[in-house]
């Protein structure tokens, strides 16, 4: 089984029926990516296939063959929207903060907020009433709208 | 620049954004296997035989005999086993334990469990078994009702709630030297040590590390001790590391709950508008078990009666056993229950005079010299009058209370308040015990608090940053692991920041003393790495007996007041939250951004409670048990959410600072409701669904 | 592929996992029909609207053949779960899926939609509201696969409504579909064992009755239940008063 794993090819041996969120977890070593309900409810598992969001726990893994897949990890360990999450408390415990994050990612520069809370509606979060998340991708697409990704570390 | 006070950015690092974070079911040992727990079918009876209807090769399987201790999950009383003996008490009771290396393997077991079954009671008011009895007496309460002008009664209900954390439920207990190690989901890694030790013996050694914690909410305050159990008895016996990770329907269905509740008021007031007595009945389910409960129940009682002043006051209090798992600590804790009960019948008790709601709770509520039902006097830091006037002005409550009439929209207010820390005279029984260690690197904090999503790592290194007078980048948080920190008491109550938070400042300050003039840096240099440990030492004035119910029962309060703004569909019955206004005072906030993030997250849980979240019970089981059926609000059904946070500094905090975790779950729902009786609905139970409000429409 | 293989087809597997998950569904063998690409496409042909099988929800909401000519059926996809399912789902998978609550069902039915079923030796042609023989049953064959649903020209003003369990990522406690033109055609989900057209209350409706009437005859053509999400009380009352919104909110100017 083969397909492009956050820009690079990968091989995986799995069955046909495997989870794509069990192979990237357990045979990818990817445990960015979260289990929240193992039905499509809560979007802690989202993952970019082919550009999309999806929710890897409802994926056959078949289904991705010549694939692009993109996961937080894909992101890099240093995305301004993973600052954001952190400096505006858009991420609280945080397991459902990779999820959040790749649902994000489909946003346009200067998504309204009713086009957020649309993006997100797939994305249950429990600690933050949602309201800071809204504030860290309005930032987020601000500060890359100004072309200069800042953080603010103000300690 | 000082910390405390400001958005510093926060000690978790970037992890939890970009999913280096690792949390329980992140993590593997070599060896590792997985651990399930085999779950009684009925609600109520006895085992009569187990069989084993699989290949045990390679299977590790743990009974109760398989316990080297006391079969006892040690918590407040000593009721509840790790293991069903014989008796099954509750649906998905724990009974037996398989390990197996490949996790289809162990889930295709298959054991056959013959029970004789009795009959269970899932009905808290035809239950026979008390867990707990709390009676809160001040003045003469029958005198006042029969002076009162008016005397009006009402009985409200709440359901229960599930914590929906979107991390469920997981531990992994690992074989080591003499004994084993227990890495998880754990909101009180002291807790399961205590039970762990009971369960174990003395000769086995035992530690517990918290992982990264993906929400707890009370949720994994108790339960997560059951957990470590089992999968401690597992790697013990395997001697393998065992993984137990829960799945969404076995978290719910085994888990615990919201107390539901049933509370009847019956209270006297005079034409005028004053509350002269308050008679008050709070019927608890617990559960099978007794757990928790006697703690939830207590301070449901004692925040019974409001943020209101009254001289004849009587809360009568009863936990109940039921054959349903046992309900636990959730956020707020017994409060959220009585305050909603409290607060809708204020709008009742409004109605009955004839009067505007908020003059009645503006000319009753609580001031600085007011006793409370328990008849502790309340101190300047006293804010009910405070938040309920901005409140009113903030939302514009007046005019839109005028403007809605007549339309599908409402509003409605609730005022409210939440005593910080562990009740009476529990932080004195606790002695909580911080440390502050002076390393090569810094200063390092080594406290058993666990971040579970709250700020617990940020807010304590500010505090420790300012009053050590060391930058904040310089101090460093260990990651709980029960043998290498301080117990501090559980992450619970509203406690983390105030009580907590505290001992750290005290720490703090005896270390800066030791330090004299130098930097950490230069002391380590000239004398090398100390230690700085102290003990929690409560207000001095604090005066409570646990036998009367009479005295200090917080050291001290936060304040709050929701306005709730809502659209009826008249066709549909399904009500929108448009706004929520919630302002609160909670001492001081040490991380503003944190602090406002409690208050949103609280009130969106708050808000779930009041119209969404219905635990559907079948034959003592959560039948609703899946993500979809039981509805937690998504971005679509959480309004926007006006955060105002007043200043009214406790002087026994850290800093000024007031315990909030808990503050902001208790004002959404009878804000919500208070709002549907504004539109013209006798609604007098949560959640208020649509089918619930159809019934209060006539045809 | 049809003859080797048989098998039940999974196309965006939105239901699958959690049917295998929670145990309704035991595992057996699945043809993957995902990367059928044929089955994927929207259009119109002799003013007919074509939607392939494998449509997704997103692909639906985005296609302008949808957006003019069934936009109800936009309407009820973006109600369906959340972005991810969306993305994911498709429309013949929710004809297949044949659960009552499918909220593009009543659309269809109310569209008067045809089901195309294709076996290796021939097509055929099923109304959607002859597709289903009861709870969770349908006419299809177990060599069959649906491989479009085709809309003929909607004559009148289309009108959706879905009352969920929430806002959003919801299952429909009910939903209904309606037009109304030179007749009236209302469809009605989660009411009954399967997606229902209350042919009484169509003909009072369209012969000019009032709507008191109507109501009382759909009272008698839907048989709701309570289950986990609601009870037969509200959902009976509900449809009651969603028919009359849908009467008073497509009243002629």
């Amino acid at each position: 089984m083969r397909f492009v794993l956050n820009g690079h090819p990968e091989d995986v041996d799995a069955h046909p029926m495997a989870r794509l969120l069990d192979v990237l977890r357990n045979q990818c070593g990817l445990t960015g990516t979260k289990e929240g309900c193992g039905e499509g409810e809560c979007g802690a598992c989202t993952v970019l296939v082919d550009g999309d969001p999806v929710c890897s726990c409802l994926i056959p893994v078949s289904q991705i063959e010549d694939s692009a897949v993109v996961t937080i990890e894909g992101l890099g360990e240093d995305h301004p929207l993973q600052h954001m999450f952190m400096n505006e408390v858009g991420a609280q415990c945080g397991i459902c903060t990779p999820g959040m994050i790749m649902a994000a990612q489909v946003l346009g520069p200067a998504p309204t907020l009713d086009e957020i809370k649309a993006a997100l509606a797939g994305n249950l979060c429990r600690c933050t009433g949602y309201s800071a998340i809204y504030r860290s991708i309005k930032k987020w697409k601000i500060s890359t709208r100004e072309l200069t990704p800042r953080r603010r570390d103000d300690a | 620049m000082p910390a405390v006070g400001n958005s510093v950015s926060r000690k978790d690092g970037i992890g939890k954004a970009n999913g280096r974070a690792l949390y329980a079911d992140d993590i593997t040992f070599p060896g590792m296997i997985h651990g399930r727990t085999i779950r009684a079918t009925i609600p109520c009876g006895s085992i009569r035989s187990v069989r084993l209807a699989f290949d045990t090769t390679g299977f590790t399987v743990v009974d109760h005999l398989d316990i080297p201790g006391r079969n006892i999950v040690d918590l407040i009383e000593q009721d509840q086993p790790f293991l069903v003996e014989r008796e099954v008490r509750h649906m998905a009771e724990p009974i037996l334990l398989l390990a197996h290396e490949n996790a289809e393997t162990l889930n295709a077991a298959r054991v056959e469990i013959e029970y004789e079954e009795a009959e269970a009671v899932f009905d808290p008011e035809r239950s026979t078994q008390l867990l707990k009895s709390i009676d809160i007496v001040k003045g003469d309460v029958d005198a006042a009702l029969a002076r009162a002008d008016i005397v009006v009664e009402g009985t409200y209900r709440t359901g229960h709630q599930e914590h929906v954390y979107i991390e469920t439920n997981g531990v992994i207990a690992v074989p080591e030297a003499g004994g084993v190690a227990v890495y998880g989901s754990i909101q009180c890694p002291f807790y399961a040590l205590k039970a762990l030790k009971c369960m174990l013996g003395p000769i086995t050694k035992v530690r517990v590390i918290q992982t990264e914690t993906g929400g707890g909410f009370g949720g994994k305050e108790e339960y997560p001790s059951m957990i470590a159990g089992h999968a401690a008895l597992l790697a013990l016996k395997s001697n393998r590391p065992v993984k137990i990770i829960y799945d969404r329907v076995e978290d719910m269905i085994a888990t615990t709950k919201r107390h539901p509740s049933i509370v009847r008021h019956r209270t006297g007031v005079m034409r005028d508008g004053r509350i002269v007595a308050m008679d008050v009945d709070v019927l608890l389910d617990g559960g099978a078990y007794i757990t928790l409960s006697p703690v939830v129940l207590s301070r449901g009682c004692i925040h019974a009666a409001g943020p209101y002043r009254c001289e004849n006051t009587h809360i009568r209090g009863r936990a109940v056993a039921t054959n349903t798992p046992p309900n636990g600590a959730f956020r707020g804790f017994g409060a959220p229950q009585t305050e909603f009960a409290v607060e809708v019948h204020m709008e009742r008790v409004a109605e009955a005079l004839a009067m505007d709601s908020v003059t009645l709770r503006a000319m009753n509520a609580l001031t600085p010299g007011d006793t409370t039902a328990t008849g502790q006097i309340l101190r300047e830091d006293t804010s009910a009058l405070m938040v309920l006037d901005e409140a009113v002005r903030r939302s514009d409550f007046r005019r839109k209370r005028e403007s809605y009439r007549g339309t599908n929209k409402a509003i409605g207010l609730a005022l409210f308040f939440h005593g910080a820390g562990f009740t009476g005279s529990g932080e004195r029984y606790l002695k909580s015990r911080a440390r502050l260690d002076l390393t090569a690197t810094g200063v390092r904090i080594a406290v058993g608090s666990t971040e579970i999503g709250q700020g617990t790592r940020t807010m304590h290194a500010q505090i420790v940053s300012d009053a050590l007078g060391v930058p904040y980048g310089d101090i460093e948080v260990m990651q709980p692991d029960t043998s290498l920190v301080a117990d501090s008491g559980p992450t619970v109550a509203s406690r983390t920041c105030m009580v907590v938070g505290k001992i750290l400042e005290e720490c703090a300050h005896e270390m800066r003393t030791t330090l004299g003039d130098l930097s950490p840096a230069e002391y380590h240099a000239q004398h090398g790495a100390f230690s700085v440990e102290r003990q929690y030492e409560p207000p001095g004035w604090i005066e409570w007996d646990d036998a009367t119910y009479r005295g200090d029962a917080y050291a001290t309060y936060g304040w709050g007041c929701d306005v709730a703004e809502l659209e009826i569909d008249p066709d549909t019955f399904e009500v929108r939250p448009i706004k929520l206004t919630a302002v609160q005072e909670f001492g001081r906030p040490i991380h503003p951004a944190l602090a406002r993030g409690q208050i949103e997250g609280g009130t969106a849980q708050g808000l779930g409670y009041a119209l969404l979240e219905r635990v559907v019970m079948k034959n003592g089981a959560m039948a609703n048990a899946q993500l979809t059926n039981y509805t937690i609000p998504t971005t679509l059904d959480t309004p926007e959410i006006d955060v105002v946070m007043l200043d009214n500094p406790y002087p026994g905090g850290p800093f000024g600072a007031k315990g909030l975790g808990e503050l902001p779950m208790d004002g959404p729902a009878p804000a919500v409701v208070n709002a549907l009786r504004h539109y013209g609905l006798d609604v007098r139970e949560i959640p208020a669904t649509p089918e619930l409000i159809a019934q209060c429409v006539s045809y | 592929m049809l003859r080797d293989e048989p098998g039940t087809p999974i196309a965006g597997a939105t239901d699958l996992y959690v049917a295998l998950n929670f145990g309704t569904l035991a595992p057996k063998t699945f043809v993957d029909i995902w990367s059928l690409k044929e089955l994927r496409n929207i259009y119109v042909r002799d003013d007919v609207l074509v939607i392939g099988a494998l449509s997704t929800y997103t692909e639906a909401i985005r296609s302008p053949h949808v957006r003019t000519r069934l936009p109800m059926l936009a309407e009820a996809a973006r109600l369906v779960g959340g972005p991810q399912i969306q993305n994911r789902g498709t429309i013949g998978g929710n004809i297949a899926n044949a659960s009552p609550a499918g909220d593009s069902l009543p659309v269809l039915a109310a569209a008067d939609a045809v089901v195309v079923l294709r076996s290796v030796n021939e097509e055929r042609r099923v109304p959607l509201t002859e597709y289903y023989t009861g709870y969770r049953t349908t006419v299809m064959r177990a060599d069959e696969l649906i491989v479009a649903v085709e809309v003929p020209a909607v004559d009148g003003t289309q009108w959706f409504r879905k009352v969920g369990t929430r806002a959003a990522q919801a299952i429909s406690k009910i939903v209904v579909a309606g037009v109304r033109g030179s007749t009236t055609r209302v469809a009605f989900g989660s009411v009954a064992p399967t997606v229902v057209r209350p042919r009484e209350t169509e003909r009072l409706l369209t012969s000019g009755a009032s709507i008191d009437e109507a109501v009382a005859a759909l009272g008698r053509e839907i048989v709701p239940i309570d289950d986990l999400r609601s009870t037969a009380e509200y959902r009976l009352r509900v449809s009651g008063n969603l028919l009359r919104r849908f009467w008073s909110d497509t009243a002629p100017a």
